[in-house]
Order: C-alpha cells, then sequence, then structure tokens
C-alpha cells in the first residue's frame, strides 16, 4: 500500500472518474481505464434532489476500484483520513470481496465531485463525518469488490476454456485448482473490462471473512512516524508566501483603520493585505508574518455583537424552553401519565460552546490566477471546498483544481470552508501562492463552535420511583438547518435530536421537544459527536437522577427499563461486569454508568471517578463495552474509543468557550485546555461479537463518557452536577 | 543577518532575524516539515526537537540563541538508537491516529529514553505531559513508551 502520490492523482482521478459516469439504471458498470485497465465505478441508488444531480443520471457514481494493466491495485477514497482509520477500514471492506491484500493496494483521496463521491447518509454532501464512512460503504463497497471478482473470474475462466465454478480468487489473482494456472489480476484487467457487469452478485458470509473482523494494521502511519507525512499545513507549492492574519476580534465586525508602518518594515513581510473585516500579514516565512502581525496597529468596528456575553445568550435559549417546539417524538401521553405520577423531577441542564482546538490550526494554501484557482488543504467536505474557492473567485467550478491532504484532526471543523474562503479572499491579493496559516489564538478565536444547549427536562415516577412520564424540551442551534438545508423539516433535524430521542429504555409516555434558537455573534458548527454530545449527557444524567430519586441502583435500574433493547442490556451487563460495578472503592471516589444507542451503535461506560477535597476531579479508569455490529476492524474500534474517551473528558473537565465584549475569551492551550497524559485514564474497551450491519465508531465514545463522569462524581461526592465544564469550586469538601 | 545552524548534521545558514523561533527556519526557510506547528507558546509540544539531546520547544527557541549546537529534528531521530526503537513501538502499538502531534510526541520520547532507558510512570508523566494529543493517543503512548524501553534493556 502507499499513499506516496495522494494530492497529485487528484485531478487524474476526477478525469477518468468522470469518463466514466455510466448507465443511469445499473449499479455497477466496467470501463476501460487508462492504459488497458479495468475500472470499475460504483452507483448507489441515491436521489440526491438537486439540479447537479438531476442532470444527466439517475444513479451516480460513489466510488472506484481501478486495476491497471501492471496489476496495481488502486482503491479511490471517498472518506478522508483524519486519524479515524478510514482509510484502513474502508480498503478493508473492498479487498475483502475482492481478495487482495491490504499490502496490494494503493490509496487515492477523491477529489472533489459530489456527483461521484457524495455520502449518501450525508445528503448527497461529500463530507467525512457523523461516523458512518462505514456504515455507508458496507453493503456497496463490499458488492464493489465482488463483482469485480466475479468478472476477473469470468475473464480468467474464458481464456482457459473452464467453468468459472472451477477457479477461485486469492491475494489478488484468479487460479484454478484443477490445472494449477494462474492469472494476476493484472493480467485480466483488460479482458475483465469488456465483460457484462453481472447482476445480483453474492456476498460472503461473514464467518468466511478472512480480512473484516480481524485487527488489521492502519495503512497511513508509517509516514506519520517520520515526518514525511504531508498535512494541508505542510504544502510547500515553489514560490510559496506564508500568510497570517487578524480577523474581527467580534463577530460581525469591521475593519476600521490599520497602520501597517511597523509591520512593513519587519525583515520578510512582504505585504499586507486588508480586507473588510480582516488583515492579514504575507512574508516569507511564519516568523516574519506574525512579527508583523503583532507590530499592525488596528482598529475595529465591533459591529452589533459589541456586547454580546454568554448568559444573555442562556438568557435567550432559557426562555425559548418557555414555549413550545417542533415535537421530536411522542409516546403516549406525558401530561396525564404526569399527573397521576407519585413523584415528579425536574431539572435544567446546560452544555457551553467549544472550540474543536484540532492540533493542526486551520490553514490554507491558494493559489489564484487569472484563468483559475489551485487550493491545497486538509478537508472532511472537499467538494464543499472547492465551491468556496469558486465563489470567492468567481470562476467556474472546473477552473478551481482542490488537492486534499491528510487532516490533522478534524472533529467536525474541517467539513466547514469558511477557512478556505478566507484563504482565498486574501490570495485574489497576492501574486502568486500563499499559504495562510491561522495562529492558534485566531484558530481558537474564530472558530465555529459546537453550540450552546439548554435543556428542561422531567420525569413522573410512579410509586416504585420507575418513570412512567419522561418530557423533555430543549434549545439551540442547529447545525442541519445551515449546513444541509433539505434535511431541516418541520422545524426538526436528524442530528440535534439523536440521543434525547428513541431511547434505549422502555418510557410508556415521552414527549420530547426541539426549539432551533440561532444565538447571533457566534457561529456553530458539527464538533465530534454531535447533537448526542448534548442530548447523552442530559438523558443519562437525567435517568441517573430518576434512579436515586427512586433510591435505586443506577444500572439496576437502567437495566429493568431494557427488556425490549436486548442489545443495550448486554453492553450494560458486560461493562457492570468488567467494571466491577459494586465493589466497594476508597473513600472520595465514585462510579458512574452511562449507555446509549447512537451512530447506530450501543456503548456503555463506566468511569471511576476520584474528587479531591479541593473539588480536583481525577478520572482513573473508564471501562467500555460497545456493539458496533460487525467489528470490521478491532483495533480501530479499541483506538477509537480510548480518543473519544479523553476528547469527551477533555470537554468536561475543561471545555468552555466563553464571550466578553462579543469577543472569545479563550485563545490557547493555556485557557482552553486539553486532556495531557498524566490526566489520561485507563480506557478498558470490550467489544460484543455481533454480525449485525456495522455502525458507527467515531464519535459514539464522546458522548458516553461525559454522564459516566458526572454520575460518577454524584457517586462519589453526593452532587449532581448539571452544567458544564465540571467546575471543581462546587465540589469542594465541607 | 546569516545565522548557521546544524540540523541533522549538517551546517545551514540562513538569513533571518535573530529573534525568529527556529520551528519557522525549519519548516519555512528550510523546507523540513516534519516539526509541526501547534501553539507558539510552547504549551503543547507539536514542535518538539532536540538541541544537544535535550528536548526543547522550537516555536519559542529564538534562532539566535542555538549557536552550535546540534539540533536533531524527527526526520533524523530515527538514525539514533531511542528514536528508532520508539518509532518502532509507535507503530507496532498503533498509537497514531491523526498524526499531526506524534512528531512531537516522539521526539520527547526519545530524549526521554536517551537519558532514562527505564522509566517509571510518573518519568513518563513528567517528560510527556507537555505534548497534547487530541485524537487522545495517550494510552498507547504510554504502552509504546514501555515497549521501546523493553527493547532499550535488550539492547541497548
Amino acid at each position: 500500500m502507499s499513499l506516496d502520490s495522494l494530492s497529485s492523482q487528484a485531478v487524474c482521478a476526477e478525469q477518468s472518474a468522470e469518463a466514466n459516469i455510466l448507465s443511469r439504471r445499473t449499479f455497477l458498470k466496467a470501463g476501460a481505464a487508462g492504459g488497458g485497465g479495468l475500472l470499475l465505478s460504483l452507483s448507489l441508488p441515491f436521489a440526491k434532489g438537486d439540479a447537479a444531480a438531476a442532470d444527466a443520471d439517475g444513479f451516480v457514481p460513489n466510488a472506484f476500484i481501478r486495476i491497471e494493466g501492471n496489476g496495481q491495485i488502486v482503491l479511490t477514497m471517498p472518506y478522508v483520513e483524519m486519524g479515524q482509520g478510514t482509510y484502513t477500514a474502508i480498503p478493508m471492506l473492498i479487498a475483502e470481496e475482492l481478495e487482495v491484500d491490504l499490502i496490494q493496494v494503493r490509496l487515492e483521496h477523491a477529489p472533489p465531485n459530489e456527483r461521484l463521491y457524495g455520502n449518501p447518509l450525508l445528503g448527497g454532501v461529500q463530507a467525512t463525518g457523523n461516523s458512518n464512512a462505514v456504515r455507508a460503504s458496507w453493503q456497496p463497497l463490499r458488492e464493489a469488490g465482488a463483482t469485480a471478482r466475479t468478472m476477473l473470474i469470468s475473464a480468467a475462466a474464458r481464456r482457459w476454456n473452464v467453468d468459472p465454478a472451477s477457479c477461485r480468487t486469492q491475494s489478488g489473482e484468479v487460479l484454478h485448482a484443477p490445472t494449477g494456472k494462474r492469472f494476476k489480476y493484472g493480467e485480466l484487467a483488460a479482458d475483465a473490462a469488456r465483460i457484462p457487469v453481472p447482476n445480483n452478485v453474492a456476498l460472503k458470509r461473514p464467518q468466511d471473512f478472512k480480512l473484516i473482523g480481524t485487527p488489521a494494521k492502519r495503512l497511513d502511519t508509517a509516514g506519520k512516524v517520520n515526518g514525511t507525512a504531508v498535512y494541508g499545513i505542510d504544502v510547500r507549492p515553489p514560490g510559496v508566501k506564508i500568510a497570517t492574519l487578524a480577523q474581527s476580534p467580534v463577530f460581525g465586525g469591521r475593519v476600521k483603520s490599520v497602520d501597517d508602518a511597523v509591520a512593513k518594515a519587519v525583515k520578510g513581510v512582504r505585504q499586507i493585505v486588508r480586507l473588510d473585516d480582516a488583515v492579514a500579514v504575507v512574508a516569507d516565512h511564519m516568523g516574519a508574518a506574525k512579527k508583523g502581525l503583532a507590530a499592525l496597529k488596528i482598529e475595529w468596528d465591533d459591529g452589533p455583537h459589541a456586547r454580546l456575553d454568554v448568559p444573555a445568550i442562556a438568557a435567550q435559549l432559557d426562555k425559548a424552553t418557555l414555549n413550545p417546539g417542533a415535537v421530536a417524538q411522542n409516546i403516549g401521553d406525558v401530561g396525564s401519565a404526569m399527573a397521576r405520577a407519585v413523584t415528579k423531577v425536574e431539572a435544567i441542564y446546560q452544555v457551553p460552546f467549544l472550540a474543536h482546538a484540532t492540533m493542526e490550526p486551520m490553514n490554507c494554501t491558494v493559489h489564484v490566477r487569472n484563468d483559475g484557482c489551485e487550493v491545497w488543504v486538509g478537508s472532511q467536505a472537499l467538494a464543499r471546498a472547492q465551491a468556496a474557492a469558486a465563489k470567492v473567485t468567481g470562476l467556474p467550478l472546473d477552473k478551481v483544481v482542490v488537492h486534499n491532504h491528510l487532516i490533522g484532526g478534524g472533529f467536525g471543523r474541517r467539513l466547514e470552508s469558511d477557512g478556505v474562503a478566507r484563504a482565498v479572499e486574501i490570495a485574489k491579493h497576492v501574486d502568486g501562492p500563499v499559504k495562510v496559516v491561522w495562529t492558534r489564538e485566531e484558530d481558537i478565536q474564530h472558530d465555529m463552535y459546537r453550540p450552546y444547549w439548554f435543556d428542561r427536562i422531567s420525569a413522573g415516577l410512579d410509586a416504585n420511583g420507575m418513570p412512567v412520564a419522561w418530557n423533555n424540551r430543549f434549545a439551540g442551534s442547529s447545525i442541519i438547518a445551515r449546513y444541509l438545508p433539505p434535511a431541516f423539516n418541520n422545524g426538526l433535524d436528524p442530528d440535534s435530536t439523536e440521543g434525547a430521542i428513541d431511547l434505549v429504555y422502555a418510557l410508556p409516555n415521552l414527549h420530547v421537544e426541539y426549539v432551533r434558537v440561532e444565538p447571533p455573534g457566534i457561529p456553530t458548527a458539527f464538533w465530534r459527536s454531535v447533537g448526542p454530545s448534548h442530548n447523552v449527557f442530559v438523558t443519562e444524567s437525567f435517568i441517573d437522577e430518576l434512579a436515586a430519586t427512586a433510591k435505586q441502583d443506577p444500572v439496576a435500574y437502567r437495566r429493568a427499563l431494557l427488556d425490549k433493547t436486548p442489545r443495550a442490556k448486554a453492553v450494560l451487563d458486560l461493562a457492570a461486569e468488567k467494571a466491577g460495578w459494586g465493589q466497594p472503592l476508597a473513600r472520595g471516589f465514585g462510579r458512574g454508568v452511562s449507555l446509549q444507542f447512537v451512530f447506530a451503535t450501543y456503548m456503555a461506560q463506566i468511569a471511576e471517578v476520584e474528587v479531591s477535597r479541593d473539588g480536583a476531579v481525577r478520572v482513573h479508569r473508564v471501562v467500555c463495552a460497545v456493539d458496533c455490529g460487525i467489528p470490521v476492524n478491532p483495533d480501530t474500534i479499541r483506538a477509537q474509543i480510548q480518543s473519544a474517551v479523553m476528547f469527551g473528558i477533555t470537554a468536561a473537565l475543561h471545555g468552555e468557550i466563553t464571550l466578553k465584549d462579543g469577543r472569545v475569551e479563550q485563545s490557547n492551550f493555556h485557557d482552553y485546555q486539553i486532556l495531557r497524559l498524566n490526566e489520561a485514564p485507563a480506557v478498558e474497551v470490550h467489544i460484543v461479537e455481533s454480525r449485525e450491519a456495522p455502525g458507527g465508531m467515531g464519535e459514539a465514545g464522546t458522548s458516553c463518557i461525559v454522564p459516566a463522569v458526572t454520575n460518577a462524581i454524584f457517586a462519589a461526592t453526593g452532587k449532581r452536577l448539571r452544567k458544564l465544564p465540571i467546575d471543581p469550586a462546587q465540589l469542594k469538601a465541607g | 543577518m546569516a545565522t548557521t545552524i546544524k540540523v541533522n548534521g549538517v551546517d545551514r545558514t540562513v538569513d533571518v532575524d535573530g529573534d525568529t523561533p527556529l520551528l519557522w527556519v525549519l519548516r519555512d526557510v528550510l523546507g523540513m516539515t516534519g516539526t509541526k506547528f501547534g501553539c507558539g507558546m510552547a504549551l503543547c509540544g507539536a514542535c518538539t526537537v532536540h538541541v544537544d539531546g535535550v528536548a526543547i520547544r522550537s516555536c519559542i527557541t529564538p534562532i539566535d540563541s542555538v549557536g552550535s549546537s546540534a539540533i536533531t529534528t524527527i526526520e533524523a531521530i530515527g538514525a539514533t538508537a531511542a528514536g528508532a526503537k520508539v518509532q518502532k513501538a509507535w507503530l507496532d502499538r498503533e498509537v497514531v491516529q491523526c498524526g499531526y502531534c506524534q512528531s512531537g510526541q516522539i521526539m520527547s520520547a526519545s530524549a526521554l529514553l536517551a537519558s532514562n532507558p527505564h522509566p517509571s510512570d510518573s518519568d513518563i508523566d513528567a517528560a510527556m505531559s507537555g505534548n497534547i494529543c487530541r485524537c487522545g493517543t495517550y494510552v498507547r503512548i504510554r504502552e509504546a513508551i514501555k515497549q521501546a524501553a523493553q527493547t532499550t534493556g535488550q539492547g541497548g
């Protein structure tokens, strides 16, 4: 496997892909690749419903296998690698059915092209997010592999004049056992390209999998341990200049005046670019650019949000939850059940704005010419990046070439193209290529943030303390409504409500409403574990409150509500057993549990937490049980849960973006802290054996850990935390 | 002002202000992009390199403070015994996710093992807590350092 030609291949792949938009009515169709090879394009019966898709094909290609005459097997990756292991899991799906070894394949980033590479689980947007790459690929990419293999067998059988059923495949070869003959796939590629595409190829039975379910080694790591991997921030087109920037510290503000005399005198500074709402310093290197930026005297017109702060936003959301919202789910009759309840429990939960703080600061390299524009970036949504550059330059899409790169952390941040647009605005004023690099301060203060959420929730319990009514109304920003408007319907979207509805628990009367509120003056975006990042915190904290009200054990209480969701019960039981639930703990320690079904994955976590007398919280151990269907790459699943747990603990303990006078107050890792190695808990992952279709794994661990930690704090201290981040002052002894 | 520094055994002369951080000389002037920018304030460790074998944060190290010291970067750490073992352990243990911070992690771990072949958990905490990993690969970083330390003990 090699990744050596990742960026340079993008344009070629696009051309060959475009040349192979094939029949409207077939899912799979072969075509001759350049050099006499077999190119198999994969189509999904996916009606995107926009103009781009409507022009020609009812069925649009989505991913590619290319077997070249020289034997090279190239897989074009429709999803981007940002550490989550998709560049290993997706090839595993194809290779399993194609019968090739992972070491034999070469990977290419897909070029920007939503018709070919739109994500069917994200409304056709060419994007990697919502933990759905494997889910979206599970059936079609295995079919792609199996179809190619079937055609290669047919080609070999014709040449040998034998029954295809007497042939088999292994490690990139077709074998004919009775005669001992064999062909490498490359030798058959030209013939296979002329064979009609078969319908309904058989897929392997799970018990016959050789690759899926094994802990395959990651395919993208070698260059990441010796400094050779190229991220967006590492590109160096000939003659490139480096720019850094200051954007209006208040969202919506404008530049009033700039005094750049001192900055221009800095050695290595080449140019100052003034935009309406930002100033950039272009230099020979980032050191000079930063020095020049520091020397600028900029006066800002702060605009309409000059006095904005977070309490004002929270008050706006609070007020919104006093009025009805859109009904996300209704079961039974909550009103009358609540009236009959023996005990009523009410609570308000709030979670803060959060920054992504990817380790690779935002950056984008752009070369604007009169007749075209070239962009180098690491993007989770490549076609969006291309469209953003086209819009700013006024060029047609086909004059904008985007090279995608490895991503130094995405977590939702790089689904957005604001950085691309900004870099292109600057590059329009620069002669030659310019790499625009955000300082960490700019990155944190001009992020697009996980929304602030305000939740008003109540429940009624019967005489046994069991819930007979559950009423939840919450308010916050809808990312979907901005990012993917067609998916926002009747005041609802599938993300904002995930984790608040379709609960694993048997609740006879349930009513959930969502009130969309878009606070002014602070942009919002998807953030790892998205809607569930707040909904699971609320739901799993509140069910814990109900157990405490009923004076019942938190695991037993949940378990009594799981008779209709056996997979949920199984992960809860497994986590409790492995964690030693119920075993005594030292003073100051507590165990907390949480359980969820989000991203099509069942997960339970149990956190062991210590609360010091000064209120400091230390998470010592996390036990996670997961049923994500067939585990495609078990080692990646473990890695993703370890990762997501740290991400969630970071948010629970430290994560908060606040505004003062409209300005984000946090600026770097001293005041926007990330969990460090000395604070990291041990994480144990137990994977349930399953033959169900795969669920998502990139994000589930983040939403699950947060309430496990706060529930553990309750167990240790008796203090229920309903607002994040955790405030040690509330936990001081005495 | 021309300044000559020794990077991975090679003398390199650059013409930048003396207060220019080493990080930008490596990345933007010399084109050695394996060393990463994370914070610019020595808060995250992504820019870690060795100066005479000691792990330092190149983002706050002015070029005129380096003198004739030997600078080692991620591009050459594999040529050291500790660095090679750390890199191997990183791959064996599948530490890496997005990978962006891992240059700095490997540089910090290599410096640790070069000076302390058998670090305790608290030694690892002390040496590695200046390196942030947003992907949260800490569990495996700790395991990999322990693996590399074992092989250090067996073979030097």
